[in-house]
């Protein structure tokens, strides 16, 4: 098949999907717990001031409510126009992360609320401080809790950044729209990219599920 | 070179907007429509239907919607019919919308106590009376927001649309930014578009959801 023998282009392009994922999955779920953790309440009186709060709200409200798409042209034509000029891949990275960032929050952040009243007074009792309660005592159950949501996410964008191939990353979609053009077998071409997409949204969940199992909250 | 002023870019925007409302609604009713027709497969319980709609929603839920689109807009050209983007954008949304609805309803189903549709079954009712008397009636109070919330997900959906080359909000956006060189303002106006038309159906998700667990 004359789009399977373009398979250096697509193997590109996996790549460059999986490394965008496994890179914006990172530093996204990193800003989800942080902004959770401003914006949480439920596992004692928030000690984040008022307006950071607004800011986190603001913020997770705008992304969740706006299309990634626009969120991505935003960054890469709208920004330079004010000044920040990125390459394609940068801004594909930030807009990932940006929006992982905003869903991850708000899952981390259900997760957090369920953590038992008794757990943050024994932590207090043990003259844990705020910070080492906050990192050893609630997140790791919360997280434990949310997994199953947050690895549904982590999917949602690894598809989304199909979309990142309008801007010319050369990440799997932007492959296919290639080879498309190459070879003018455009149903083929996405087909194969559609397997490939669906191949890999199953592989990614089997694997979150066992490695968070295994590695992330099996120890205890 | 032709100004354009702000009202320029707000006014245009706003018809596109129109677009992205209908897109959303075609989308959205007919996705509802063969989601259901999917449930009513799923729960009809004939021999190997079941896990033929189970690898329906999983490979629209598996596949990005950009790439459903595309194969949307190529294949039915394939067929020899003649695509405009209307046909394809509205048929690629529905049948991803309808994966997703005919997934959030089984769950509302499947939350329904096993015990009420064998009660329903010795009372002599058959499966069309179970549904209708019995199941839905239930299922649907529990149903209605994630149903509303998926809506804002297909509202946002649409902008995808604008890569087959439907004129809506998004796209318009894109060739306006092209038109003025002011991508930062048209962005920031398409962005705020999008987030007055999503924001208010979120929060009435989320207050649906809140009065059902008052209730419980």
């Amino acid at each position: 098949m004359a789009v399977l023998a373009e398979w250096p282009l697509l193997l590109t392009g996996i790549a460059w999907t999986l490394a965008l994922t496994a890179a914006a999955v990172v530093v996204g779920t990193l800003l989800g717990i942080g902004c959770a953790w401003v914006r949480g309440r439920g596992f004692g009186a928030t000690l984040a001031p008022a307006w950071l709060q607004g800011l986190v709200g603001a913020y997770v409200e705008l992304i969740r409510n706006t299309p990634f798409i626009v969120q991505l042209f935003f960054i890469f034509f709208g920004l330079p126009a004010a000044g920040f000029r990125l390459s394609a891949e940068t801004a594909s990275f930030i807009a990932m992360v940006v929006n992982l960032g905003a869903y991850a929050t708000e899952i981390i952040r259900a997760g957090l609320e369920a953590t038992p009243k008794g757990q943050m007074e024994a932590a207090h009792s043990l003259a844990l401080t705020r910070s080492q309660t906050f990192v050893w005592v609630v997140l790791p159950p919360a997280l434990k809790k949310v997994w199953p949501s947050l690895v549904s996410q982590i999917i949602i964008v690894m598809l989304g950044s199909s979309v990142c191939g309008q801007i010319s990353t050369q990440e799997l979609s932007y492959a296919a729209d290639l080879i498309q053009t190459r070879t003018f077998r455009s149903f083929e071409s996405f087909i194969v990219a559609g397997a490939i997409y669906l191949l890999l949204s199953i592989a990614l969940r089997q694997f979150l599920n066992w490695a968070g199992a295994k590695f992330l909250f099996g120890r205890r | 070179m032709v100004d354009f002023s702000l009202w320029d870019i707000v006014r245009n925007l706003l018809l596109a907007a129109r677009w992205t409302v209908g897109l959303s609604l075609v989308a959205f009713i007919g996705g509802g429509v063969v989601g259901m027709l999917l449930l009513m497969l799923r729960l009809g319980k004939l021999p190997g239907v079941g896990p033929v709609v189970a690898a329906y929603v999983q490979v629209f839920q598996g596949i990005p919607l950009l790439v459903q689109l595309f194969l949307a807009y190529y294949g039915l050209g394939l067929f020899g019919i003649n695509t405009s983007p209307w046909v394809a954008a509205g048929l690629g949304l529905t049948l991803y919308a309808s994966a997703f609805l005919t997934e959030i309803w089984r769950g509302c189903v499947e939350a329904i106590p096993r015990g009420q549709w064998e009660a329903s079954e010795s009372l002599a009712l058959n499966f069309y009376e179970q549904l209708r008397y019995v199941i839905l009636p239930q299922a649907i109070k529990i149903a209605v927001p994630p149903t509303v919330g998926f809506l804002v997900q297909v509202i946002k959906g649409t902008a995808l649309a604008s890569v087959i080359g439907f004129m809506e909000l998004t796209k318009v956006g894109k060739t306006i930014a092209n038109a003025t060189f002011s991508p930062f303002l048209v962005f920031s106006c398409v962005a705020i578009l999008y987030f007055v038309l999503c924001y208010p159906i979120s929060l009435y998700a989320k207050h649906l959801e809140r009065r059902i667990h008052v209730h419980r």
